[in-house]
């Protein structure tokens, strides 16, 4: 425990000694607010709640979150630090979860500051501030799904670019599978079960319904799966090519 | 100081390393005891820094084993990386981290807490004349002054093993005169193993001398040894004798 404490406060004082933090924040902020007011009709509905806020988390997420998952492995192989890291008496385990939660409390941290759209809802009328925490909540899970999926893909290339890529194209999967476009495609032929399926690994299947504020186990359980597959399968990258 | 009955502070074994088809490291065994300090000698690209890296933790022999104060480096890989300092190739380090953060980053993971880290790392920064630039960050720094803040950085701990890729490249003269100096001063209780491509480090340091090209070992004896092996007592001659046989043999099987 004491090990991933110190990897992970070292790697999330990495993220403020750079620009990039400040960069994601800002613009993190500035889209949310552009997606509510603009794109999410937030005065026009004339509803007290954040749907229109939260609705748009996961397109942003797609984007944002492997910016920030793409540099905590490839760097360390680019630098030649990782040879450094893996000689210090820590496991692979350690350092990958202590990587995966600075990266997770940095996306806390400017999910956090979406705070003044929290006043606004309660400023302007009576929102039902249980679907709101929900809903954070929900798009916490989500950004640490994101990142498990974007720091196991830092892990097996040097280039912070690649790692990028990719990462937004597997999220992109990840949330296309729950899109109708690609359940009517196999809604035609494949059995219900195959297609529940599919919908089922989708991020949005499972972010709406916290979006809605029903905290439901299943979802909960989805999000700790996912991440722990991902974070997994970082680990045996990083035990399988410590080297190259 | 050095104790025949006690173990090797670092034994090798027949360790045996290939990368897909490239032969890097060939039935390589030595060993290390408290109290001396073995240069590493060889050619470039000759499997000094994969030999290292495996005593290191960092690869996984193809075969053979390195055992550190009697533990078995895949056995115990925590046990026997507590008890090492390690200077990778290079020197690499957290370029955006500040001297004294890096410094105290890298005791903290050894273990070391409150006012014990804090007593290690100014020994250290003292020892190693780092004081000028604690506050600056890594990336700003000259080679030298990095080269020195990863030697730093090995020493926290006061391990009983210390492996050392290179310690004096890129450092003027007087860097070299001090981290040599640094080296012998630790001899007496350590096992030290430096890689150089410096043969009068060798002279200057070193109580024993290994080369190894194309991943074999070709020489394993004290400075003296190794010069009486060329005719004018030289060690660079020496060192070219033993490092170009294996090209003309291979040249010679190539005209036959």
């Amino acid at each position: 425990m004491r090990n991933i404490l110190a990897i992970a406060r070292r790697e999330l004082h990495g993220y403020f000694s750079t620009p990039l933090a400040y960069v994601f924040i800002v613009i993190f902020l500035f889209l949310t607010g552009v997606f509510t007011f603009y794109i999410g009709g937030f005065y026009e509905r004339n509803q007290a709640d954040l749907d229109p806020f939260f609705r748009f988390h996961p397109w942003l997420y797609l984007f944002l979150i492997p910016a920030i998952a793409m540099r905590l492995w490839s760097e360390e192989r680019k630098s030649g630090t990782i040879e450094l890291l893996m000689t210090l008496p820590i496991t692979v385990p350690e350092a990958v979860l202590g990587k995966f939660l600075a990266a997770w409390v940095f996306s806390g941290i400017a999910l956090v500051l979406t705070f003044p759209m929290w006043i606004t809802v309660n400023y302007l009328g009576a929102p039902d501030n249980t679907v709101i925490v929900a809903g954070y909540l929900g798009s916490f899970l989500m950004a640490g799904g994101f990142l498990a999926i974007g720091a196991c893909i830092s892990a097996l290339t040097r280039s912070q670019v690649i790692a990028f890529v990719i990462s937004v194209a597997v999220c992109f999967l990840f949330i296309l599978s729950g899109f109708p476009l690609v359940l009517d495609f196999f809604q035609a032929w494949a059995p219900q079960a195959l297609v529940d399926a599919i919908a089922s690994i989708s991020f949005l299947t499972h972010f709406e319904s916290l979006q809605k504020g029903v905290i439901d186990l299943r979802d909960l359980i989805y999000y700790a799966v996912l991440i722990s597959f991902w974070l997994y399968a970082n680990v045996v990258v990083i035990e399988m090519k410590k080297a190259d | 100081m050095t104790d025949t009955n006690a173990p090797p502070a670092i034994e090798v074994r027949q360790l045996d390393k290939r990368f897909g088809a490239i032969h890097a490291v060939r039935n390589v065994s030595f060993s290390v005891r408290h109290g001396e300090v073995l240069g590493f000698l060889g050619p470039n690209g000759a499997g000094k820094s994969t030999t290292m890296k495996m005593i290191a933790g960092f690869l996984e022999p193809t075969a053979g084993t390195v055992l550190v104060n009697g533990h078995d480096v895949l056995e115990e890989p925590i046990k026997v990386k507590s008890s090492i300092g390690y200077l990778p190739e290079g020197a690499p380090t957290y370029g955006e981290m500040t001297v004294q953060r890096f410094l105290n980053f890298i005791a903290e993971i050894r273990g070391l807490d409150g006012s014990a880290r804090q007593q290690r790392v100014d020994h250290v920064v003292r020892q190693i004349h780092l004081e000028g630039v604690l506050h600056q960050t890594i990336e700003t720094l000259s080679k030298g002054f990095k080269r020195r803040v990863g030697v730093a950085q090995t020493l926290l701990h006061d391990p009983g093993v210390l492996i050392m890729d290179e310690p004096t490249d890129g450092l003027d003269p007087n860097q070299k005169f001090e981290v040599r100096s640094l080296i012998k001063e630790m001899a007496r209780e350590k096992a030290i193993v430096i890689s150089t491509h410096i043969l009068e480090e060798v002279d200057a340091v070193c109580s024993r001398a290994i080369i190894i090209a194309a991943g074999q070992l070709l020489f394993d004896g004290t400075p003296a040894e190794l010069r009486a092996r060329s005719a004018d007592n030289d060690i660079d001659n020496a060192f070219r004798l033993l490092t170009t046989q294996g090209d003309r043999q291979q040249d010679e099987v190539a005209q036959a």
